[in-house]
């Protein structure tokens, strides 16, 4: 087992034929099962072509009663990037996993509120998409780094995380399934909610949860570790020399206000009982310490 | 993105929120023809930097005649302000608001900012206007009220009244402090701001509740949509090495340090900056060159780094994933060649073709020091800086 996604997970790229999305979804087919998962592409505009021998649909509706297809992946432009996230909602998909970087707050805004209540789980945006490794690869995340096993990868940042996973495959720890929830102030699942799924994976025996500055994710998920969680976990906080008041890359990435400081969210973690290194090049070590 | 007082005033007025009548003024003839407009007997002369705590640092005056307003305006426009939020250097004025004085029975605050965990707009409002929010909040946390607003209802009338009275706003003025706030809520949604602040909301001698200053900010990623807010963008106010970074679609901040760090991907820049800290050193700047970094882009952002009079080493670290090593080690080559590079400069690459990136870097014949992993470039940075500054 592991989570979100797995070997028979069916997958619909929305945005497929443009630059972006062509270009990952051939990295993804040919990862692994990859050649299996993925079988749809949206685009109303060529609809009843297909992107090298996959088809293209009008819309995600479509795209899921044909082929039966449960998970969405997104590579549209931003500014039309809540519009497909609601397109999948609407069609019921079980999740959507929203890549595109540069969303507008308020189109989040307005699509996590059409979200309440509804089925459809959303990773994203901002993110590297969700790899369970030798299974499938959704998203930007290079692959061939990754490697199977039973550690669990939550994170809010790109590039770090592969450098966790890297750590992680240079001592021999595979994984289970990485899970980049994304950068952005107002997204999908934030580390609470895959950290749940990890405790309750049978195949997960270890957390590593990469955090960064800004908001209080981190804290909100460490006090839920410190109450429910069954497996060790591991962490590590980047920012502590970022200077208040100034955005870090992405809009997420800001101490404002005197809140959403590293050294606060590392000594919340550490007082609920996770294991924290101030040290990114240690985080591989820090889990192996835990095993 | 910001913008100055003033504009934030112009945009809020469209909303129907009530603030003093005031002009823009670039020199002191513009302020003393504002000033006779305006008509009155007191007037507020205000510098506008995109920074706040200008009132303690000089750059606000009450003015009690034509005379005073003209001797304000010559010693405010063209100083250096210096606030706790400009840092040491300061920010040059080159721009006033002359507005007319208003009549303070009493001060409050408003704000408005993205709820990261409610995931809509909360509104907060407390009856301790004129300070920093965030000492009232350290301080007396329960004289601040907040209302999360339900992106689908917007800001109800009751909410907006209910709010308006906790922090002290008479019956009288309630209708009017309802629809101010709706107005702002309104202004909010519709601009993409991330944060309005309204510090202080003056509730005057006569009743009415006017916002006496405005600090608005933008969404940057909607102002595709807003090029009427775009437009009030002021290069003076920003970082030119930002201004430059952008241009080439970096990411990049101006820190203290002296070692220049060149990142892929905003965590792993942090993370980079973190680790050359702990090893006793400190970061002149954070660099993002974002994924798909050309051998262009490497080259732009070297040049940037060493505009910093303060670098002294420079680390690149890239975590190569999809990007080629090979790519990156050619832009780093053609950078350092260029740019006749001085101070050290190490190199940790990690990803596809890495062996290749290495051996292109040792037979470059260039003095560059390849690095193993994180920790081992930021040891090597930080030992060549300091070895750099004993010879």
């Amino acid at each position: 087992m592991s989570i979100l996604v797995d070997r028979n997970t069916r997958v619909i790229t929305q945005g497929i034929t443009g630059k972006t999305g062509a270009f990952h979804t051939r990295l993804c087919r040919d990862y692994a099962n990859g050649r299996e998962c993925f079988v749809a592409g949206v685009n109303p505009n060529k609809s009843g072509e297909d992107f090298e021998g996959i088809p293209i649909f009008g819309t995600v509706k479509e795209a899921r009663q044909r082929t039966g297809a449960t998970v969405s992946v997104i590579y549209v432009p931003p500014p039309f990037a809540a519009s497909a996230i609601d397109e999948a909602v609407d069609a019921e998909l079980d999740l959507v996993i929203c890549i595109t970087e540069g969303v507008p707050v308020r189109d989040m805004i307005a699509s996590r509120y059409r979200m309440r209540g509804k089925r459809t789980l959303l990773v994203g945006p901002n993110c590297p998409g969700v790899i369970t490794p030798d299974e499938i690869k959704i998203g930007i995340m290079p692959g061939h780094i990754h490697k199977k096993g039973r550690v669990g990868v939550v994170s809010r940042s790109g590039t770090l995380t592969y450098e966790a996973v890297g750590q992680l495959a240079d001592l021999g720890l595979g994984q289970s399934t990485c899970v980049g929830i994304g950068g952005d102030p107002v997204n999908g699942l934030k580390h609470i909610d895959v950290m749940r799924m990890f405790n309750d994976d049978p195949e997960t025996d270890a957390v590593i949860m990469v955090g960064e500055i800004g908001g209080d994710d981190e804290e909100t998920c460490a006090r839920w570790v410190r109450d429910n969680m069954k497996k060790p976990v591991v962490g590590f906080i980047a920012g502590v020399t970022a200077p208040p008041g100034k955005r870090m890359g992405h809009a997420g990435a800001i101490i404002s206000g005197g809140k959403g400081t590293a050294q606060e969210k590392l000594a919340v973690m550490e007082d609920c009982g996770i294991k924290v290194t101030r040290n990114p090049a240690e985080m591989g070590k820090l889990l192996r310490s835990v095993l | 993105m910001n913008v100055h007082e003033y504009q934030g005033k112009e945009i809020l007025r469209k909303y129907g929120v009530a603030t003093p009548r005031g002009f823009p003024c670039f020199s002191v003839a513009e302020a003393d023809e504002a000033a006779r407009r305006l008509g009155g007997k007191v007037w507020v002369v205000k510098a506008q930097i995109h920074a706040g705590g200008r009132g303690k640092g000089g750059g606000v005056k009450v003015a009690k005649s034509l005379e005073e307003v003209h001797r304000f305006a010559s010693n405010i426009l063209g100083m250096t302000l210096v606030t706790h939020q400009t840092g040491p250097a300061g920010r040059l004025v080159k721009r006033l608001l002359i507005e007319e004085g208003a009549d303070i029975r009493k001060e409050l605050y408003v704000g408005m900012v993205v709820d990261r965990a409610r995931q809509c707009v909360t509104l907060m409002a407390s009856s301790e206007g004129g300070m920093e929010i965030e000492e009232v909040a350290a301080r007396t946390p329960e004289r601040i009220h907040k209302v999360a607003i339900d992106p689908g209802s917007g800001l109800l009338d009751s909410q907006a009244g209910e709010l308006a009275r906790k922090i002290g706003i008479p019956e009288s003025s309630i209708e009017q402090a309802r629809r101010l706030l709706q107005g702002l809520y309104r202004a909010f949604v519709e601009c993409d701001a991330s944060l309005i602040e309204i510090n202080p909301l003056v509730l005057t001698g006569d009743g009415k509740v006017v916002a006496l200053d405005a600090k608005l900010n933008f969404d940057s990623n909607a102002l595709f949509r807003h090029p009427e807010i775009l437009a009030l963008r002021d290069l003076d106010e920003e970082d030119p090495a930002e201004i430059e970074a952008s241009k080439f679609d970096l990411s990049y901040i101006s820190l203290d340090g002296n070692i220049g760090c060149l990142v892929n991907g905003a965590g792993l820049a942090m993370a980079t900056m973190d680790t050359i800290k702990l090893y006793g050193a400190e970061p002149a700047n954070f660099l993002d060159v974002g994924g798909g970094a050309s051998a262009q882009k490497v080259t732009a952002a070297f040049k940037l780094m060493l505009k910093n009079p303060a670098v002294k080493g420079i680390l690149v670290n890239i975590f190569g994933g999809i990007m080629r090593c090979d790519t990156i080690a050619e832009g780093v080559i053609s950078a350092a060649r260029e740019l006749d590079l001085r101070v050290p400069l190490v190199v940790r690459m990690k990803g596809t073709n890495e062996e290749l990136g290495r051996r292109m870097l040792r037979e470059s014949g260039l003095p560059i020091i390849s690095a193993n992993d994180m920790a081992d470039a930021a040891q090597k940075i930080v030992t060549a800086v300091q070895q750099g500054a004993r010879q």
